[in-house]
């Protein structure tokens, strides 16, 4: 049925160390480039921050940049903070944080442990209802206008798509799931290279359809590093991030040189992992 | 101990609306005054330009000085001021400042009769050191780089003006990464006498956020949470303030100082 609506989810994954108005604004960017194509519902956004076990340079605790992002997200009636993947003792792959929501979704009752986030079955549009003995009987009553299984997609910036060409960064069957089961919302800046990034990328060209650009109207380059780096030179940072998340910082002395020498030096856990892997 | 001038700063513009950009002005000012070690930034301005500029899409005065509130709630330092919206007509820049100037030093008179009428015993430290070394303040005019190109708008600025502004007040120019300002100065003889009175500020941290824009969004339904404060944006709902109908008012129309500048220019013009 062609008028009807594909719910989807949006899904950013991040250090949000510490999260900005330019963060918040992707789902709001996003929200409204898919509601005008008219073929989708935004029902939920939801920030997960990457875990401490991600060992990224300057990265605080994960506590902070939850709590923060949750004082940041009070103001939206639609997008909330989710900590499932900060919470794990191991850093986890994007993807498998995808299923973990998509999962989630299907089965509000499912437990919520590693093992039940097995890869899914393509979610074609016009599937049948196959039998699968791990989900149980979709109960929920579904409102006419609106088709039947919700797609989590994952948000981000221009920077994120172009890290899937950083070596050992992504696994190449992650990339190809991710824009092939789930799909991309990825938020750029007039006069990128996003386009052409993909069309060198076999994968992502043949799933382009899947991988939605949205423009960006406003120039903003407001990033964590810019605001880690003001906060230790004594700058304001006001009107930037939200104000609660201001207050939040200056209260607890979060960002200072020392904080941003954490892990100098380690190595980053997706190419640890890769590295170690292909060791194996 | 090392005495710092202290400095308002206050911007002039329509504010239509007010966006998260306009405030981040004023506190990248402040911070670069602050690092010169020679000043103290004591007062934030706002000054929503009167209705009878006649700009296309300017809405009612009471409304962007309304939306202004709002924002500055949460600002300690930064106010808005109605005094120039609330003139008859379009007042031109300078009087602004020099409003602005004279309002100050009076209440600065009027703060040094106040201590002076307390009892010694009853001066704290602060209105002692206060009262001595009491220099006054320098109100500098806060602008973006586009500001200081339209001193080259043609029968915008009367020259008397833009040396008085630059020489007797002083220019606070945020610009931003990509954007030249000192070429410009350079490029103006006025301007380079009086460079030690302009500061540029440069915005590394790129937001250009254009109330044009913002309420184009707004027409369209679309969002701009996270680029004005959430009150501003209720308000804004609350009374329908930005339609395809608010957007052309004024159509066509000649700025306000371009027309009082046409009309005093040759009378004998045939």
């Amino acid at each position: 049925d062609p008028d009807k609506k594909t719910e989807v989810v949006l899904l950013a994954c991040g250090s949000f160390n510490p999260i900005t108005n330019v963060h918040l604004r992707l789902f709001e960017l996003a929200k409204d480039y898919l509601h005008e194509t008219g073929k989708y519902k935004v029902i939920k956004g939801i920030i997960s921050p990457v875990g401490d076990a991600y060992k990224k340079k300057g990265l605080i605790s994960a506590s902070h940049r939850v709590t923060m992002a949750k004082l940041a997200t009070k103001s939206s009636d639609w997008v909330e903070v989710d900590d499932w993947e900060s919470s794990q003792s191991e850093w986890l792959e994007t993807l498998k944080v995808l299923r973990y929501h998509h999962q989630k979704l299907q089965s509000p009752d499912a437990t919520n442990s590693l093992q039940s986030v097995t890869p899914l079955t393509k979610p074609g549009r016009k599937r049948k209802q196959e039998p699968n003995r791990h989900e149980p009987v979709k109960k929920k009553s579904q409102s006419p206008d609106v088709k039947s299984v919700p797609q989590v997609k994952l948000l981000c910036g221009s920077d994120m798509l172009e890290s899937f060409g950083i070596p050992n960064l992504w696994k190449l069957e992650d990339i190809t799931e991710i824009v092939e089961n789930h799909g991309l919302v990825c938020i750029i800046r007039a006069g990128n290279n996003v386009q052409k990034f993909i069309y060198e990328s076999d994968i992502l060209w043949r799933h382009k359809n899947n991988i939605h650009l949205v423009e960006d109207w406003v120039t903003n380059d407001i990033s964590s590093t810019k605001i880690r780096r003001a906060l230790r030179r004594g700058q304001s940072i006001r009107y930037l991030v939200p104000d609660v998340v201001q207050a939040y910082i200056e209260k607890n002395n979060l960002y200072s040189p020392e904080s941003e020498d954490r892990n100098a030096g380690v190595v980053l856990a997706p190419l640890q992992k890769h590295t170690s892997d292909s060791k194996n | 101990m090392k005495i710092r001038i202290p400095v308002i700063l206050l911007a002039c513009g329509s504010f239509n609306p007010i966006t998260n950009m306009h405030m981040r002005l004023f506190e990248l000012a402040r911070d670069h005054l602050h690092r010169t070690g020679r000043y103290e930034v004591i007062e934030g301005i706002m000054s929503p330009v009167n209705d009878d500029y006649g700009k296309k899409g300017l809405v009612s005065a009471r409304h962007r000085i309304a939306m202004a509130k709002l924002a500055l709630e949460t600002s300690d330092w930064i106010r808005v001021d109605p005094w120039e919206s609330e003139q008859k007509t379009w007042t031109e820049t300078v009087k602004v400042l020099r409003h602005h100037y004279k309002e100050s030093l009076r209440s600065l008179q009027s703060k040094k009769e106040l201590i002076e009428n307390k009892q010694p015993i009853e001066r704290s430290a602060e209105d002692s050191i206060s009262y001595q070394h009491s220099v006054l303040p320098e109100l500098k005019l806060l602008c973006g780089a586009d500001f200081l190109q339209t001193f080259k708008t043609p029968n915008l600025w009367k020259e008397e003006h833009i040396k008085e502004i630059v020489e007797k007040f002083g220019l606070v120019c945020i610009s931003r990464v990509g954007s030249d300002p000192a070429q410009y100065i350079s490029e103006s003889d006025l301007l380079t006498t009086f460079q030690h009175n302009i500061f540029l500020v440069k915005e590394w941290i790129q937001n250009e956020i254009s109330a044009t824009q913002i309420r184009h969004a707004l027409c369209r339904g679309l969002s701009v949470k996270y680029l004005v404060p959430d009150s501003v944006i209720s308000y804004i709902a609350h009374h329908n303030i930005y339609t395809e109908e608010s957007e052309q008012k004024n159509e066509g129309d000649l700025l306000r100082p371009l027309k009082l500048q046409n009309t005093t220019v040759n009378p004998l013009n045939d």
